[in-house]
């Protein structure tokens, strides 16, 4: 009978060990992470005001929401839309359809859930929607708002961070003199702060003095200007952010590529394939797990920018390269707090519906096929 | 076993260092009185006397003023640290950090001043006093926001303390500054220590007489765009006006647009009408003359102009690249600035440009300028000059333990002694607003100016502040999201060709009067009229 309690109880204690440790941490996380959400979902409900002896929170409901999506900030927000030209439409039919095709894949899969097929409808009508907003609005009669300029400077810094990062990692992979000196020098732009990175692109790009002038004056473009030019401005933004960033995926791609096994490749080499050949059959599949998970990693971060455009431009010229952060900061400097949480809400079921469709159609397809 | 028993310890440790966090009682405090010897030695202050001018019956009289210590107590602020929040600059920090020693050697208490960037600086404040956190005793911001921050009771009322301070000196003060800027619906909650205007300066070499209308100063900048103004071999600029979005700069378009709107005198006021508070920023034949101007303006200086703030147009004016300026009453000092100056006696100031149409606010149109449409104006033109921003002031936080302290930190820096000296230097950012200020030529030509340019300067902000028809900043609840978001957002989208004007024009109107109808019409009106009347 006491060794049946005995072991009983020292199943409880088993059981119990687990979540007892973990709890301060959770307890803590909760606080920091889920606390803040709620109270800011509250937030985006109501309205400030300052009145006699403080100020008071009118809840407005859905006001702020419908300011940004229909109503008086719609412009601002989701962009001017004009008709798409002969690009757009194919652009849009290309997105669409590869959604398309998509969900038919998986509905003729078998294995069908309601969870998968809500996700997937989901995520089919988030990414049709989003591409129908990006080829309305960024042709010659429409205008992007916030959330078309928060995309692109997502989807152009990964491509170019993640080639310039696997160019630079393949270079540093291979034994050649000086690549321990590389390998930390490339690290630089990442240890910087954001801001010290924002100023030092404003020296750059002033064509009438600072560091750059002579080679501005070289090229004869000192009375031209970037930053007075809406694709010149966030060509600024993103090359920046390209600068400070590719580090981190050279830093983790170039561990990727050490860590890859060299049978395989000694074994290419000995039946003739070329370093085309490796890379593309052995080299990229190899890395296509690390990639995946880089690129998710940088693409949540990247939809945060905010320092750039705010130092550089002010999110400027007009509102050209205002990104959805520097929108929601720049309302609430003036303590419509409302609204900025608003903004703040959108961009994070933006992120998570983007985050959740690349994690669970794409990143599992891709580990999955090699 | 042994593992077992390793575990159950394990979580009664865990349990015992959460349980002990939370049931730990608070350990008695001991209370003990001890009495310390201190031996404080008497401290000398020598204040030397300063020339003032004091209206007497009417008529400003200067007289020579010994003012008392600043503190009849040495060390009356032992032990004392008195937190001041302020915009980055360096203008207008400079000058409280550069004298918080001073006045800690005379007071004993220690300044520490904190710096925001100006786009900031509104939020960082009132977040701070509204969620009760009061790290800040003492603010130096603009006195436009002051509806947000008195309403609710976060400023001292300095209505008795100020007469009375031996120090402040505060009929030394010009009225307006006194009335307007230090004071909100008949009580005093602030210092002043600044005067702002905006005002033409321009190369009085270059420039025999300077422009009197908005058309003529176009036409000057486009005559000198692209000529060399310093001799350096380089093309300079016509117009150097601050345009970059979320600096400062979206003050500049009312200072082109109060021309057309506001003709009949201070009360008409240049931003709503006063009967229904609709914008007088919107589709109208003055407002859209200001901003094919203002658009005609942002072609005419450097390439970067949509990204210069006021700092960068000011260097390049003092470095000679520019004819033309638009700017506060910075410009006058830094110009004779040895050490970055290359236009030393070779500015002028002048009193904003005006207009020879303004605005019948009952058609929309632009009418021409008579005795009837434009009463005060001067030589048929109808000038406005703008009092644009109202003047840097020091405000005191109600919740602030070290009060005291502050105001007298506060009256220091505006005491005569001080800001005679401050407001000649350029690097201070603050403008004259003193009687004695305009008065008292010695403190200018000490500070290298020239006579004739000390009166020229001096002159064009008295003319400024004398007109019957000087424009009244905005100073309305939430004035800040008027002006620092909606106007600034969509000037700026509109010089950068985002969109056209009469969209700039149907946004900016759409959008005050969504905030106004947000905030109560009424409310909104009540609070804009009482402004316009300059009542204490």
């Amino acid at each position: 009978m006491s060794a049946r309690a005995s072991v009983s109880l020292s199943d409880r204690l088993d059981r119990a060990a687990g979540w007892v440790f973990i709890m301060p941490a959770v307890v803590v996380v909760l606080f920091l992470s889920i606390f803040p959400l709620i109270v800011s979902l509250y937030i985006s409900l109501v309205r400030l005001q300052f009145v006699a002896g403080g100020f008071e929170l009118t809840f407005v409901g859905l006001f702020n929401y419908y300011k940004l999506l229909v109503g008086i900030d719609h412009v601002h927000f989701l962009g001017l839309q004009a008709s798409p030209t002969l690009v757009g439409w194919l652009l849009f039919a290309l997105a669409a359809g590869s959604q398309v095709v998509l969900l038919g894949v998986y509905l003729r899969g078998g294995r069908i859930s309601i969870g998968g097929l809500i996700g997937r409808l989901v995520a089919a009508i988030a990414v049709s929607g989003l591409a129908w907003l990006l080829v309305t609005t960024i042709n010659p009669e429409g205008r992007p708002g916030t959330v078309e300029v928060t995309l692109i400077y997502v989807f152009v810094g990964l491509v170019v961070q993640y080639g310039l990062g696997l160019g630079l990692a393949m270079l540093c992979s291979q034994h050649l003199p000086g690549r321990r000196f590389f390998r930390v020098v490339f690290l630089l732009p990442m240890m910087i702060t954001p801001v010290g990175v924002a100023y030092l692109f404003l020296m750059l790009t002033d064509t009438t003095k600072g560091p750059a002038y002579p080679l501005w004056a070289l090229f004869g473009l000192v009375n031209t200007s970037w930053v007075t030019n809406a694709w010149g401005a966030r060509a600024a933004v993103m090359i920046g952010d390209a600068w400070q960033w590719t580090p981190f995926m050279f830093i983790v791609l170039l561990a990727a590529l050490e860590s890859q096994s060299i049978e395989p490749i000694e074994a290419a080499i000995v039946d003739g394939a070329n370093g085309w050949q490796i890379f593309r059959h052995i080299t990229f599949p190899a890395i296509v797990p690390v990639s995946s998970t880089v690129i998710l990693i940088r693409m949540i971060e990247a939809f945060k920018i905010v320092d750039l455009p705010n130092i550089l431009t002010n999110g400027g010229p007009g509102t050209a390269t205002e990104s959805l952060t520097l929108h929601a900061f720049s309302i609430w400097r003036a303590l419509d707090i409302g609204g900025s949480a608003a903004v703040a809400y959108l961009l994070l079921i933006l992120v998570t519906v983007i985050g959740a469709a690349y994690a669970n159609l794409i990143r599992t397809r891709l580990t999955r096929d090699t | 076993m042994k593992r077992h028993l390793f575990k159950a310890f394990g979580l009664v440790l865990v349990l015992s260092f959460a349980l002990g966090a939370c049931a730990t009682p608070t350990p008695a405090t001991i209370v003990q009185t001890v009495q310390v010897q201190v031996t404080v030695p008497p401290v000398q202050v020598t204040v030397p006397p300063v020339e003032v001018t004091r209206i007497v019956a009417g008529t400003p009289q200067t007289i020579q003023v010994t003012a008392p210590p600043p503190t009849a107590v040495p060390n009356k602020y032992a032990g004392v640290t008195v937190n001041v929040l302020t915009f980055t600059g360096p203008q207008i920090a400079e000058p409280l950090q550069r004298r918080a020693p001073d006045f800690e050697k005379l007071t004993g208490a220690k300044i520490n001043v904190v710096t925001v960037p100006f786009s900031d600086l509104y939020q960082k404040a009132l977040t701070d006093f509204s969620t009760g956190t009061n790290s800040y005793d003492a603010l130096v911001f603009d006195p436009q926001w002051m509806a947000d921050f008195a309403t609710p009771g976060y400023l001292e009322d300095l209505t008795s303390k100020v007469p009375n301070d031996p120090v402040l000196d505060w009929n030394g003060i010009a009225p307006f500054f006194r009335d307007f800027s230090a004071t909100y619906q008949g009580k005093v909650y602030a210092i002043p220590l600044d005067g702002d205007f905006h005002m033409v300066y321009y190369r009085s070499d270059l420039i025999q007489t300077p422009p009197a209308t908005w058309d003529e100063y176009v036409t000057m900048a486009q005559q000198f765009q692209g000529k060399d103004l310093n001799g350096d071999g380089k093309p300079d600029y016509g117009s150097c006006i601050s345009m970059k979005r979320g600096a400062q700069s979206y003050w500049f378009i009312t200072s082109v647009a109060s021309a057309f709107i506001q003709s009949q005198g201070t009360a008409q006021g240049a931003f709503f009408t006063t009967d229904t508070m609709q914008p007088l920023y919107g589709n109208n034949e003055a407002f859209s003359k200001a901003l094919d101007i203002y658009k005609t303006l942002s072609t005419l200086g450097p390439p970067d102009l949509l990204n210069d703030d006021v700092g960068a147009t000011r260097g390049l004016f003092t470095s000679g690249r520019c004819a033309l300026s638009m700017d506060w009453g910075d410009i006058g000092p830094l110009a004779v600035d040895p050490a970055t100056s290359k236009v030393q006696d070779k500015v002028g100031a002048v009193i904003l440009p005006g207009s020879k149409e303004v605005l019948d606010r009952a058609t929309g149109k632009l009418v021409p300028c008579d005795a009837k449409t434009c009463p005060y104006a001067i030589n048929g033109i109808n000038h406005a000059p703008y009092a644009s921003y109202g003047g840097w002031t020091g405000v005191i936080n109600n919740a602030s333990k070290v009060k005291d302290a502050a105001f007298d930190f506060l009256a220091y820096m505006s005491a005569p002694a001080q800001s005679s000296v401050d407001v000649t230097l350029g690097k201070t950012g603050f403008n004259p607003y003193r009687l004695a200020h305009f008065q008292n030529l010695g403190p200018w030509l000490a500070s290298g100016m020239s006579e004739k340019a000390a009166r020229n300067y001096l002159g064009a902000i008295e003319d400024s502040l004398n007109s019957p028809n000087m424009v009244l900043d905005l100073r309305i609840p939430q004035n800040q999201a008027y002006q620092q978001v909606i106007l600034d957002t969509a000037i700026a989208q509109f010089l950068a060709g985002e969109i056209d004007k009469a969209t700039t024009m149907k946004q900016i109107t759409d959008q005050w009067n969504a905030k106004t109808d947000e905030l109560g019409r009424d409310k909104q009106l009540a609070a804009y009229k009482s402004t316009l009347g300059v009542t204490k």
